[in-house]
């Protein structure tokens, strides 16, 4: 498709600004000023919405196709929510409007927004306190390693290493190193789980924390994770729960109650609120009562006449990770998504994760290779392995080919543990005959990679462009458009 | 209510293929001690109910002042093309490109959101976004230091006191050497600049416009930073680029800002936008998605996600940055108001905010007990002395309806008396007459 900027036709106008209702003032002096205008599109409004509704179309999306990313929790989005973060004097209030007045905290209604979805998560996860400002999972795990250098701060000293098992997300080890630690990766044992000896081996008190995704990134819960927690705790060091995967054990079990100290939740994710095709998504934080003084500033907190009010004395902690209190907009449609789900529906929304997760684990592992073959969480990881060994039909091959079949690919290559992978989540909203239809399809593959490799190496064939050349956009960048 | 779609029976089918007799057998990992002490939630409600339940809240925000307040976040004009077209499913019900042949119209929005930016800022390349103006500040002193192997950042005050927080606490962990010069008369010091200035800088920050509104040229400092081997990074607020210098005029080398003001509501602090442009020699030091173009089997252009290779789900703990996501959705709404404005219409959208503030200017200075702070040139923001403390001024204005600015002995010790105001293209000549005549009761009773 055509891009806005070929559109562009001299002179034309997209919108009518408000009347120039004042006296028109001098000019700025000339050094001041830019020498050529900023080449935008010259478009009209019908020119725009076109353009990007056509655009639009040449997406998949959970509105409009199955979307088993695994890890990424690609569940329906009730419209509910968007309505509710619609809502006037929310989107339309500015964030300073608490600092207005000395003794009087305006935007009341914002503040207790805030204040109920921080109790909301507490009760899901056992946490004492949450800080709702970090804007995404990455951004949370970088709070929460900051939160553990305070911590190991006022305890005697900074640590060194953070230990990471190697079936982790890739923004684990990345947070921790931006937050200044080293990474000890422990390797993955034949249950799937953080390797015990290993893990033992390299703590010690140089370690200021462990961070895991539970259940993990092969959709395996780990039932020794209460041996993980004391054992660091043992030796002072702190227990991050990465929260990419609480879909699949909300109502069964809180990180709070297993020895985690430090948690992110993926709002995105779990909670409903829409992928935004990457982002805005948000990653509140929350902690055990130890660690409450060290949440970044400001705090919401509630006064005896029950007024909301915004605490910014707070000596102890690790400062301001936000402009403000956080995606506001996100947090909103959270707090609509828990309190229409209510206990009942978060519950059945894990169960029934879970459930479709195995079936599609138990229905596809005799076509492909399952490296653990035992009940799985939220969701399950395959391999391609057999396939690329039998006729060089690899992970990426059966991605295209579900592409030119209307499915949105699984995570492909990911985790790096598991050679071509296929990481496989449902999530609880698709029903049982999008699920049959997906395993079918899956079948279908796996008997082509047999019978007739190329058709699949042809795919896809029926989106918009072929199989992209991927070499060639690194080596000859081009990432802005020049006529 | 759940969105689950399964009936009882098909429970009971999926349940037989898997080898079970109960979903509670799934969980048989999770053992009774490590079972959830409590689960302390109310039962679900209706629609109906949580929408009373959130109008109920919205009524208590008193958000109906009229609203003279920016501090770097601004009450602009968003056009309902903007709305219209982030509300389809297509875009919002979507995630991050890895797939490209199924997501070429998030590609394709990103891409040519990548070139706005670059003629908004009169750059050369630029990411796919960061979450707000003060993270995308944070990466590019992380990108500076990468690039010039130096770790000393001088930051000039007139740098939004927000953004410096965040830097600190960003930095906190790491070693990084940090000095602060100050503004006089709301204007950049130049002669502390050039003495901090040395071989072990990495880079300066400058904002512009700055905190207090002031308008400037920086290309001395460009030039004198770029003599001793330092970088410069500029944050700006890119209504004001309709007409300003663009730091690609005064040659800095990374750019980067708060997007809110293009096309993304208030929304109390976020979601917003950050963006981080640079020039091309850098552009392999970026953080961040970034899309590029290429061409299928076909040689037919299309857009893929470029450069992985920096990123963390590649390199992990070598990436050069933690960040995964970014903020599409908020980035399109920029990209498609920029688009409606067009180039004439951001033109005019800019003198229409520095006219408006013009104005006010002109007629707060006839106040007694005003004094309009006229030592810089200013685009639509502007520092005034009061006679009367600015915070108690601020609580009378409230009680008469407005929102009159931000009182900046929140930020600074010693701005007790001093007042930020902040004039959009929405206010009205009227609403700025009554400010002013509002003002003037406030100051002479």
């Amino acid at each position: 498709m055509r891009l806005i900027f070929e559109k562009s036709i001299p002179d034309r106008r997209g919108v009518k600004l408000p009347m120039d209702d004042v006296p028109k003032a001098k000019s700025l002096r000339g050094k001041y000023l830019r020498k050529e205008s900023a080449l935008l599109p010259e478009v009209s409004e019908l020119d725009v919405v076109r353009h990007f509704t056509n655009l639009s179309k040449m997406n998949f999306s959970v509105d409009t196709n199955f979307y088993p990313l695994g890890s990424c929790t690609m569940k329906y989005n009730p419209k509910f929510c968007e309505k509710a973060a619609a809502v006037d004097n929310f989107s339309n209030l500015h964030p300073l409007w608490p600092q207005l007045l000395k003794d009087d905290y305006l935007a009341q209604g914002a503040l207790e927004v805030l204040y109920e979805t921080e109790k909301q998560l507490c009760a899901i996860t056992g946490m004492a306190a949450f800080t709702m400002q970090p804007m995404a999972g990455a951004h949370g795990e970088l709070t929460g390693a900051m939160l553990m250098a305070a911590y190991h701060k006022t305890k005697g000293g900074r640590r060194k290493y953070i230990i990471i098992p190697d079936s982790s997300h890739g923004t684990n080890p990345a947070s921790a190193a931006l937050a200044g630690y080293e990474v000890i990766v422990i390797s993955t044992d034949s249950d799937g789980c953080m390797d015990l000896g290993e893990f033992k081996k390299h703590l010690n008190k140089d370690v200021a924390g462990v961070m895991l995704t539970c259940p993990n990134t092969l959709g395996i819960f780990n039932p020794r994770i209460k041996e993980i927690s004391d054992a660091a705790h043992e030796v002072g060091a702190l227990m991050y729960y990465d929260g990419a995967n609480l879909n699949a054990i909300l109502g069964k079990c809180r990180p709070g109650d297993i020895g985690f100290d430090i948690v992110h939740l993926n709002l995105h994710k779990t909670f409903g609120t829409p992928h935004g095709g990457g982002g805005p998504g948000a990653g509140p934080v929350g902690v055990t009562e130890d660690l409450v003084k060290f949440l970044p500033i400001s705090v919401v907190a509630k006064d005896d006449r029950g007024k909301f009010y915004l605490e910014y004395n707070k000596p102890k902690s690790i400062g301001y990770i936000a402009p403000f209190y956080g995606n506001f907009g996100v947090i909103l449609k959270t707090y609509a998504y828990i309190l229409l789900l209510g206990k009942e529906g978060l519950t059945e929304a894990s169960d029934a994760a879970v459930l479709a997760a195995n079936y599609i684990r138990v229905s596809l592992k005799n076509d492909y290779d399952l490296p653990y073959d035992k009940i799985c969480m939220h969701e399950c990881v395959f391999s391609a392995s057999k396939q690329k060994e039998q006729s060089g039909i690899m992970a990426l091959d059966i991605a295209k080919y579900l592409i030119d079949n209307g499915v949105h690919p699984p995570t492909v290559y990911f985790p790096l543990i598991i050679k071509e992978a296929l990481m496989i989540e449902p999530t609880e909203s698709e029903s049982k005959e999008t699920i049959d239809s997906f395993i079918e399809l899956m079948k279908k593959i796996a008997k082509l990679a047999k019978e007739n490799p190329q058709e699949l190496k042809n795919a896809p064939g029926n989106m918009p462009v072929k199989r992209l050349d991927e070499t060639k956009a690194a080596r000859e960048l081009n990432l802005i458009w020049n006529p | 209510m759940s969105y689950v779609p399964h009936t009882k029976r098909q429970e009971q089918e999926m349940l037989k293929v898997i080898g079970l007799k109960s979903k509670e057998e799934l969980f048989r990992d999770i053992k009774p001690e490590l079972r959830a002490k409590s689960f302390d939630l109310p039962e679900g409600l209706s629609e109906f109910e949580v929408l009373g339940r959130i109008k109920n809240l919205a009524a208590k925000n008193q958000a109906e002042l009229i609203n003279f307040i920016g501090a770097g976040f601004y009450d602009h004009f968003i056009p309902a093309a903007v709305d219209a077209l982030v509300s389809r499913p297509e875009f919002y019900t979507a995630y991050t490109p890895y797939q490209p042949e199924c997501s070429q119209g998030w590609l394709q929005a990103i891409y040519e959101y990548q070139t706005v930016i670059c003629r908004l800022t009169g750059m050369e390349a630029a990411n796919a976004s960061m979450y707000d103006g003060g993270t995308a500040l944070f990466e590019a002193v992380m990108m500076a230091i990468r690039v010039t192997g130096k770790n000393k950042i001088i930051i000039d005050s007139g740098l939004n006191m927000i953004y410096r927080t965040m830097m600190y606490t960003y930095t906190s962990n790491l070693n990084i050497e940090f000095v602060e010069t100050k503004v006089v008369h709301g204007r950049s010091c130049r002669e502390e600049i050039f003495k901090y200035l040395d071989d072990k800088t990495a880079a300066v920050i400058i904002q512009n416009p700055n905190f207090f509104g002031a308008v400037d040229d920086y290309s001395d400092i460009v030039e004198k930073a770029h003599s001793l081997g330092a970088l410069v990074i500029m944050s700006v607020y890119p209504v004001s680029l309709g007409i300003l210098k663009t730091p690609g005029e005064m040659d800095a080398d990374i750019v980067t800002g708060e997007g809110q003001s293009l096309g993304i509501p208030l929304s109390f602090g976020g979601p917003y936008l950050g963006f981080l442009a640079t020039r091309k020699k850098l552009v392999r030091k970026l953080p961040g998605r970034i899309v590029g173009a290429t061409t299928d089997e076909d040689n037919k252009r299309g857009f893929v996600l470029t450069l992985q290779a920096r990123e963390q789900h590649i390199r992990r703990e070598k990436a050069t940055s933690n960040i995964c996501s970014n903020e599409s959705l908020c980035a399109l709404r920029a990209l498609v108001h920029l688009c409606l404005l067009g180039k004439k219409g951001l033109i005019n959208l800019a003198k229409l905010n520095y006219n408006k503030a013009e104005y006010a200017k002109a007629l707060l200075d006839k106040v007694k007990g005003v004094e309009v702070k006229r030592s810089s040139p200013t685009f639509n923001e502007f520092t005034v002395h009061l006679s009367k403390n600015a915070d108690e001024v601020v609580s009378i204005m409230y009680k008469k309806g407005f929102a009159c600015g931000f009182p900046l002995g929140r930020f600074y010790r010693d701005m007790d008396n001093y007042l930020l105001i902040s004039i959009t293209e929405k206010r009205t000549k009227g609403e700025i007459e009554k400010l002013v005549k509002a003002l003037e009761e406030v100051l002479c009773d």
